[in-house]
C-alpha cells in the first residue's frame, strides 16, 4: 500500500502571494477606488466602486466575487449590496468581474473561494460596507449639485430626495459624478433591525435562461474554430500512460489529433466531442498503472481498521481522562462505524475550454475558484498573470468538486498543442466518476462509559482514515494534524461538539490511500455526524433512555444546539405516537457556524425497503438573507446526503474507482424525497453557513429511525451494499 | 448526412446516422439547451420529445429520429410566449444550477400533455430525472401550479 500521498503545491496560496506583493489583502473599501480617475465597466457605465456600477437608464450592475454553482448566493450578495445601497431591486442585474481583473487590481474584490458554506458569510461585511459607501457617494454627488448638505438628503429606491426643497433625482443621473468622488472614510451599516431586502425571500436573478435553455455552462461554450476534445487519465491514481496506437484510429471521422498531458493521460481531439469520444473509445492504451495498481477497498479497510486499535493519533478534543474512566466504569458500549469513497457527480461533468497562443492564454469554465483556475492557467501555460484570463461560468452543480483545477490544468495543455484553437474539453460521465476528488474515507470506533447510575461518564471516538487537508491544503495542517477532520467534534470554533462529557477523547489516525480525496458538500460532517449521533442513540439505548432525553441532559450547556434539536423534535411530533408503522429519528450538529437539527419519520417493509414519509430540519445560521432560498439549501442538502446514505459508494478494485456512471452510482429521484419541513430560528449576532450544515443530519436521522423500526443498528454506508434501498 | 426537424425547422446536418440524437442537436444543429449528463439514458438531462412523446435523446440515434418531430427546450417556448410548465418553473423559482432543468420540464410539459391533472403518484412514476442539487419538491409544486394553470 502507498501510505504517503506527495503533497501538491498550494496553488490558491500561490495566487494570493503573487497578489499581496502589490498591497497586501486589500478589500472593499481599504482601497481609493472612485476618486478623480473614473474606472468604468466594459459598456462605458462609471463604477461608483467596485462592487457598484449605475448605467445611465438607472439599472445597478452589482459585482459578484463568489461563484454561482445553484446554491443562490448570487442572488444573496446582490441582496447585501442592494440593501445599503438602496437601490431599486427590480433595476439590479449582476456580473462576475474575472481572477485577471482581481490580480490586477490587488484583489478588490477579496477572494473568490466559494466553498465551506462560506459564499455569504465571509464577504457579508465588506460587500454590505461596498453598497452603503456608493450610497454615501451617490447622495453627495446629489447634494454637491443642489448645493445642500448631504446630511440632508436621503436616499431610497435609487431615487435621492431633498425634502426642503423637494428637489429629487436618480442614481442613473448622478452616477458619473458619484464616480468621480473619493470614497467616504467612515461607513456604518444598518442596523440588522432595519434590513428591508436582506431577509426577504426574493426570487433568484438567474432563473429566466434556466428555464429556456439559454443559460450558458462550461459544456455549452461556443468559439469560432473551436475543436472538441475527450479525454482518459491514467484510471490509477499514481499511473502513468505507457503508449497508445494511434495508428488503429487514423482516419476516423473528425479526428484531429491525439495529445498526451502530462504523462499520465491521453486526449483525442476532434471537430466534434462525438467524435473525439469515439475516437477515444476505439484508442488502444497502455497503461503503467504504478505503485497502487493492487489496492482494494478490502486491503484499505483492513489498513484504517488497524488505525482504529494502534499506532500514533492526533487529538482533537479532550477534556478528564477518557480511557481512565472507560476503564472504571460499570457499563460500557462500544461499536465501530465506516464512511466510503463518494463522488460529487455533479449534474455537468467537469469541463474546460482553453485558447492559448504564444503570449495569451485565456479560458472559459466553470470553477468554484476562479483564482485557482487563474493560478491553473499560469502554470500550465507557462504565462505571466498579465497574459492570462479566466471567464467564469454559471456551473451546472459544484459540491466542492470544482474547487479543484485538474480540468482547467488539462484543458490548457490540450490547448498548449494547438496554439490559436479554442479547445473544449468535456469529461465524459465515465471519466467523471473514476477521475473524482472523492469524499475521504474513514472509519471510526466509539466507545461510551456509564457509572452506576446511568451518567454518561466517558466517551472516546478513534477516527482512523484520510485527511483532505494532507492532500489538498498542506499548509493548513497544525504539526501534521488535520483540524477538519474534527468537524462538529471541537471544543471551541465553528463546529463544536454540542455534549459535554466529564472525561472525553476524540482523536484522529491519519492514514491517506492513494485515491483523491477532496471537499465534499458537507466535508467531514458527514461522517461524523452520523458517528456520533448514532453513537448517542446506542448509548440511549444501553440504559433505556429516550434518545432526545438523553441528549437534553447532556446539552445543558450548549442552548443553541439544544434549541435547534427542540425545534425538530416539537414539529415532528416526538413524544406522541406516531402513525401505525412509522418510526422516528433525529439529530443535530454544529458545522460551518450554524447549529443544525433533522428529524426524520419513516417506514420500514421486509426489513429492507425504507419510505421516507416526513423529513423535519431546522438551522439557526445567525442571519438569514434570503429564507426562500435558504429553504432549498436545506432541502436540496438533504437530498444529496439522502442520495450518499442509500446510494454513495465508491468502491476501489485493482486500484481504480469501480463505479462509472449513475447505473452504478445511483442518486435520489422525485418519488424518494418527501417535501422538507424547514424550521429557520436566526438568533443574530453571528454569520452561519447554509448550503452544508444541513446535510449532516440526513443520515443519521433516518438511520436513527431505521434502528427504531428494525432495533438493527446500520453502522456502514451506503445502504446500497446491505441491500436496503427506498421502498 | 441527415435530415432533422427539430424545433419546426429542417436542419441538414453532416452527422453519422448512429450518432446519437443528443451530440446532433448539441454539436451539429448547435442547440445546447438539451444537456449531456450520462449518456445512457439514466439521468434524463438530455430529454428532448420525439412527436410529442418524452424520450432520453442520449439512447436514441439520428437515424432513428429522422422523419420525426423533434422538439427541444429552445422550441418549447411558443409565439405566444412560454410554455406553462416554463412558467411554473419562473413562478416557483426551480431551478438551482439549472443543469438538469431543461430536461425536467421536457419530461413534465410531455407528461402534462398525456395527464393534465397528474396525481402525486403519476408524478412519482412519469419523473425520474436526476436532480443533483435536489429541486424535487420545487418540481413537485411547479407541475401542479402548471397543471392548474
Ligand atoms: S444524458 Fe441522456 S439520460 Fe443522461
Ligand atoms: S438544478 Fe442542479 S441538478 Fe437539478
Amino acid at each position: 500500500m502507498n501510505q504517503h500521498v506527495t503533497p501538491r503545491l498550494n496553488r490558491r496560496s500561490f495566487v494570493i502571494g503573487t497578489a499581496a506583493l502589490g498591497g497586501g489583502l486589500a478589500v472593499g473599501l481599504d482601497i481609493p477606488f472612485g476618486g478623480p480617475q473614473v474606472v468604468r465597466a466594459a459598456d462605458g457605465s462609471p463604477e461608483v466602486n467596485a462592487w457598484v456600477v449605475i448605467r445611465p437608464d438607472d439599472t445597478v450592475v452589482i459585482r459578484i466575487a463568489r461563484s454561482e454553482m445553484g446554491q443562490g448566493s448570487l442572488t444573496g450578495l446582490a441582496q447585501l449590496v442592494a440593501e445599503e445601497l438602496a437601490c431599486d431591486w427590480s433595476k439590479v442585474t449582476t456580473e462576475y468581474p474575472t481572477p485577471g481583473q482581481n490580480v490586477a487590481r490587488k484583489r478588490v474584490w477579496g477572494d473568490f473561494s466559494t466553498g465551506g458554506s462560506r459564499g455569504i458569510r465571509s464577504s457579508q461585511d465588506y460587500v454590505r460596507k461596498g453598497g452603503a459607501a456608493a450610497r454615501m457617494m451617490l447622495i453627495q454627488a446629489a447634494a454637491d449639485e443642489w448645493k445642500v448638505p448631504a446630511a440632508e438628503c436621503t436616499a431610497a429606491n435609487s431615487v435621492i430626495t431633498h425634502k426642503a426643497s423637494g428637489k429629487t433625482t436618480t442614481y442613473g443621473k448622478v452616477a458619473e459624478a458619484a464616480a468621480k468622488l473619493s470614497p467616504p472614510a467612515d461607513v456604518k451599516l444598518k442596523d440588522p433591525k432595519d434590513w428591508t431586502l436582506i431577509g426577504k425571500g426574493v426570487k433568484r436573478l438567474d432563473t429566466a435562461d434556466k428555464v429556456t435553455g439559454a443559460m450558458v455552462y462550461g459544456a455549452d461554450i461556443k468559439l469560432p474554430n473551436m475543436l472538441n476534445a475527450a479525454i482518459k487519465d491514467c484510471p490509477v491514481t499514481g499511473g502513468k500512460l505507457k503508449s497508445f496506437d494511434e495508428a488503429k484510429i487514423a482516419g476516423m471521422k473528425g479526428v484531429k489529433k491525439v495529445v498526451t498531458v502530462d504523462g499520465t493521460a491521453v486526449a483525442v481531439v476532434a471537430d466534434t466531442w462525438w467524435h473525439a469520444k469515439t475516437a477515444l473509445d476505439a484508442l488502444p492504451i497502455v497503461w503503467d498503472e504504478g505503485p497502487n495498481a493492487k489496492v482494494s477497498s478490502e486491503s484499505i479497510g483492513k489498513w484504517l481498521a488497524e488505525g482504529l486499535e494502534s499506532g500514533p493519533a492526533f487529538v482533537g478534543n479532550e477534556n478528564g481522562d477518557a480511557k481512565a474512566a472507560l476503564a472504571g466504569a460499570v457499563k460500557k458500549v462500544e461499536a465501530v462505524y465506516n464512511y466510503p469513497y463518494q463522488n460529487h457527480a455533479t449534474m455537468e461533468p467537469m469541463n474546460a475550454t482553453a485558447l492559448y497562443t504564444a503570449d495569451r492564454c485565456e479560458v472559459w469554465c466553470g470553477t468554484q475558484n476562479g483564482e485557482a483556475a487563474f493560478a491553473a492557467v499560469l502554470e500550465a501555460s507557462g504565462l505571466p498573470a498579465d497574459k492570462c484570463e479566466v471567464h467564469k461560468l454559471i456551473l451546472g452543480g459544484g459540491f466542492g468538486r470544482r474547487g479543484q483545477t485538474d480540468y482547467v490544468r488539462q484543458a490548457v495543455k490540450i490547448a498548449k498543442e494547438m496554439p490559436g484553437t479554442p479547445i473544449k474539453l468535456l469529461w465524459s460521465r465515465e471519466e467523471d466518476m473514476t477521475h473524482g476528488r472523492y469524499h475521504p474515507i474513514t472509519q471510526c470506533k466509539l466507545t461510551g462509559g456509564f457509572d452506576a447510575d446511568n451518567n454518561l461518564t466517558a466517551l472516546h471516538m478513534r477516527i482512523s482514515g484520510q485527511s483532505i487537508l494532507f492532500s489538498l491544503r498542506p499548509d493548513a495542517l497544525v504539526n501534521g494534524k488535520d483540524p477538519a477532520t474534527f468537524q462538529g467534534l471541537a471544543p471551541s470554533g465553528e463546529a463544536t461538539i454540542g455534549y459535554s462529557v466529564p472525561n472525553l477523547l476524540i482523536e484522529h489516525a491519519m492514514r491517506n490511500p492513494h485515491i483523491n480525496p477532496g471537499f465534499w458538500r458537507g466535508v467531514n460532517v458527514n461522517q461524523n455526524a452520523i458517528y456520533l449521533e448514532c453513537f448517542m442513540d446506542e448509548l440511549a439505548n444501553a440504559i433505556g433512555q429516550d434518545p432526545l432525553e438523553f441528549r437534553r441532559k447532556l446539552m445543558s450547556k450548549n442552548p443553541k444546539h439544544l434549541a435547534v434539536l427542540n425545534a425538530v423534535a416539537e414539529k415532528i411530533g416526538w413524544g406522541t405516537p406516531a402513525p401505525e408503522g412509522v418510526y422516528r429519528g433525529l439529530a443535530q450538529l454544529h458545522g460551518y457556524g450554524s447549529y443544525v437539527a433533522g428529524a426524520a419519520e419513516i417506514s420500514v417493509i421486509d426489513g429492507t425497503k425504507i419510505k421516507v414519509h416526513r423529513i423535519v430540519a431546522s438551522t439557526d445560521p445567525g442571519y438569514v438573507v434570503n429564507p426562500a432560498q435558504v429553504e432549498r439549501q436545506i432541502a436540496g442538502s438533504f437530498v444529496y446526503g439522502l442520495s450518499a446514505l442509500f446510494y454513495g459508494g465508491c468502491t476501489v478494485k485493482d486500484g481504480r474507482i469501480e463505479q462509472t456512471n449513475f447505473d452504478s452510482y445511483n442518486s435520489m429521484r422525485i418519488a424518494e424525497m418527501p417535501k422538507v419541513e424547514s424550521i429557520m430560528i436566526p438568533s443574530g449576532g453571528f454569520w452561519g453557513g447554509v448550503g452544508e450544515p444541513t446535510i449532516g443530519v440526513a443520515a443519521p436521522a433516518v438511520l436513527n429511525a431505521f434502528f427504531a423500526a428494525t432495533g438493527k443498528r446500520i453502522r456502514s454506508v451506503p445502504l446500497r451494499d446491505q441491500n436496503i434501498t427506498f421502498a | 448526412m441527415a435530415n432533422l426537424t427539430i424545433n419546426g425547422k429542417v436542419f441538414n446536418l453532416d452527422v453519422e446516422p448512429d450518432t446519437p440524437l443528443l451530440w446532433a442537436i448539441r454539436e451539429n444543429a448547435g442547440l445546447t439547451g438539451t444537456k449531456y449528463g450520462c449518456g445512457i439514458a439514466q439521468c434524463g438531462a438530455c430529454t428532448v420529445h420525439l412527436d410529442g412523446a418524452a424520450v432520453r435523446s442520449c439512447g436514441v440515434t439520428v437515424s432513428e429520429a429522422q422523419g420525426k418531430q423533434i422538439t427541444t427546450i429552445e422550441g418549447l417556448a411558443s409565439d405566444n410566449g412560454l410554455h406553462k410548465v416554463q412558467q411554473a418553473w419562473l413562478e416557483n423559482d426551480v431551478p438551482q444550477c439549472g443543469y438538469c432543468q431543461s430536461g425536467m420540464i421536457m419530461a413534465v410539459a410531455a407528461l402534462l400533455k398525456d395527464n393534465p391533472k397528474p396525481s402525486d403518484q403519476d408524478i412519482n412514476d412519469a419523473i425520474t430525472n436526476i436532480c443533483r442539487c435536489g429541486t424535487f419538491a420545487q418540481v413537485r409544486e411547479a407541475i401542479h401550479i402548471a397543471a392548474n394553470a
